[in-house]
């Protein structure tokens, strides 16, 4: 066995557990050293793995060495390893940025981050439904407690929302595992997808219940409409790092929509009679409702929140078509779009640090400090998003379009996503032009952006341009992923 | 017996839907435990009922499905540590915002009294 499999998970736990030990939690930079440095092993361990699974077959790793179906299994291919280097560049990048002055507010900052960083790690690496529901739950404490890390009346309040609402979905999620558990008598992930073709109808009538509760679950992890409600306050109430890492947050509801109907259940009779066509027509009034966010937002900070749900939306519409071609639209997207809003989120963060009172609102302020470096960084992040060439959005857009096929399917998705990125240029730009423009007042005094937090930024920044630049392999590297996840679905557990 | 657990499961589910539906971060807090006993039954079903069988394995080839035992394990201790974690935000939230609705702050009341045809 390939025990490289199971350090993205204990990696991060360790490096958490050692941020709490001495000397760490006496010496602030001891402990951020730890912390970046402990991301940056995390990602060369990750872009391994990504090198291990590429043109590979998958591979399955038995904990305490039980056969396949009755221990818990992780599974690594390309879609999961892709998943891990994504979440791994936010995390040295939310770690750096935290460490110039977010983490000196309580002690306890880089010890989540990485619990966090621990969860996802895990949620995405799994390959038994318990045991997505065990790390959803290790994410989702150390984003109770990062999300209201520093205090304040709205980060409290964001918090109450986001607290109730997950509890709720954990409920759910554990309902519909005892579900499928009765229905299947197995949550391996291979298993499950092995057995559905032999169920009896009243057992696929009970899994369908399951089904409808886990697109609950997940739709409300990935905050598609109508569960998106509590994702604006919280995003934007959050620290600016824990919000770059939050980015990832959605994603891994759609990562494990991707899992669950796209890969497990991709031979079901009933996923492409409801489950898909439920997906597409949410997923489209997700984008509306995000475009409608985006262009009521007041700060920019909302604005950033409001795109990832607009993403989101294409993301699930693009999920529900269920070809190979979707899947790596969707996976392409999924990178730039991740590192496009986490970017955004920084840069909204030292937009207002340098505009004095006015903050990151969206009204006249004071000249911001580093015009050039900022405003840079904000043009290339906006036309990015937007989907303007040469930018990695421009490619990942063009991928969504050429992923749906023709007919009536392309009418409706066509005009969604153009005409949402024709909303998002006006709203995008109104926003450059009153920030950078739109000046009133004293120059600024603020103090400049450092280079912990310039690099933080540089590194999610230059992603963008990167992601076009190498959009070739990249592209094809995503088309042999979604292959992958076609082929995997075929498998039974004791096929590795 | 199913019936009976079928119905147990269903009234908790009842009561915890229409306390989490209160305003007040109190009522909240009491349905979703009661929402996690009632899902903590429900996975202790999923395995099957069955009455005079042994726990795990007894000489006899008649014993529970072991699963769902463990899986409700997990579950219990997960939704208790989640409880425990709202219970202390609920608490910080009535210091911060100075109330304990859960939106933070109270609707304001159109009229104080009681009307009799309202």
């Amino acid at each position: 066995m390939n025990h490289l499999i199971i350090l993205p998970i204990v990696w991060p736990l360790l490096v958490a557990l050692l941020t709490m030990l001495p000397p760490f939690d006496q010496n602030l930079l001891l402990r951020r050293c730890l912390s970046v440095g402990g991301s940056a092993v995390l990602l060369l361990l990750s872009v391994l793995l990504v090198l291990q699974s590429t043109d590979g077959p998958a591979q399955l790793y038995q904990l305490g060495n039980w056969p396949a179906p009755f221990g818990i299994s992780l599974m690594l291919d390309q879609v999961s390893s892709l998943m891990l280097c994504l979440t791994a560049i936010l995390a040295l990048a939310a770690s750096l940025y935290a460490s110039s002055s977010e983490d000196e507010r309580g002690p306890f900052f880089h010890a989540l981050l990485h619990f966090q960083v621990m969860g996802i790690n895990g949620a995405f690496l799994t390959a038994d439904l318990f045991n997505l529901f065990v790390f959803f739950e290790v994410l989702l404490i150390a984003s109770y407690s990062l999300l209201i890390h520093g205090g304040g009346k709205a980060k409290t309040k964001a918090a109450v929302h986001y607290v109730i609402l997950n509890l709720v979905g954990s409920a759910l999620f554990l309902f519909a595992l005892a579900l499928i558990y009765g229905a299947s008598g197995t949550l391996n992930m291979l298993d499950l997808g092995a057995k559905v073709a032999t169920l009896s109808d009243t057992q696929l009538q009970l899994l369908q219940a399951a089904v409808a509760l886990l697109l609950v679950v997940f739709g409300l992890k990935a905050a598609v409409m109508p569960l998106h409600f509590w994702l604006g306050n919280a995003y934007s109430a959050a620290s600016p790092a824990v919000a770059a890492l939050f980015a990832i947050m959605t994603k891994v509801g759609i990562y494990s929509l991707l899992r669950v109907f796209a890969m497990v259940l991709q031979d079901a009779g009933f996923v492409a009679s409801w489950v898909f066509p439920v997906l597409w027509w949410t997923g489209l009034v997700t984008i509306v409702m995000g475009v409608l966010g985006v262009l009521a937002s007041e700060d920019l900070r909302k604005m950033a929140s409001y795109l990832v749900i607009v993403s989101v939306g294409s993301m699930v519409a693009i999920l529900s078509l269920g070809t190979p071609q979707s899947v790596q639209a969707l996976l392409y997207y999924l990178l730039h779009s991740t590192l496009a809003t986490a970017a955004l989120f920084l840069l909204a963060d030292l937009i207002a640090n340098q505009r004095g009172k006015a903050g990151d609102r969206l009204v006249n302020g004071r000249k911001v400090a580093q015009p050039v470096l900022l405003g840079a960084a904000f043009i290339v992040v906006a036309l990015s998003i937007v989907g303007m060439p040469p930018f990695s959005g421009f490619i990942g857009k063009l991928l969504l379009l050429q992923a749906v096929p023709q007919g009536s399917a392309m009418l409706w998705f066509w005009s969604f996503l153009l005409g949402s990125s024709v909303l998002l240029l006006i709203a995008l730009s109104r926003a450059g032009s009153i920030l950078f423009w739109q000046v009133s007042g004293s120059d600024s005094e603020a103090r400049l952006t450092g280079s912990r937090r310039g690099t933080a930024l540089l590194l999610l920044v230059m992603a963008s341009p990167l992601l076009s630049l190498f959009a070739g392999p990249l592209t094809a590297w995503c088309q042999a992923a979604a292959a992958q996840l076609q082929h995997i679905a075929t498998l039974s557990p004791g096929a590795f | 017996m199913e019936l009976l657990v079928a119905i147990i499961i269903g009234v908790l589910t009842c009561c915890a839907v229409f306390l989490i539906l209160r305003a007040r971060t109190f009522a909240v807090m009491l349905g979703l435990t009661m929402l996690s006993y009632a899902v903590n039954l429900f996975i202790f079903a999923s395995g099957g009922l069955k009455m005079g069988a042994g726990a795990v394995l007894k000489a006899t080839a008649d014993y529970a499905d072991p699963l769902p035992q463990a899986l409700v394990l997990t579950a219990i201790v997960i939704g208790f540590a989640m409880t425990a974690f709202l219970v202390v935000l609920s608490i910080r939230a009535r210091a911060d915002l100075g109330n304990d609705h859960v939106d933070g702050k109270l609707p304001v009341a159109k009229n104080t009294r009681q009307g009799a045809s309202s």
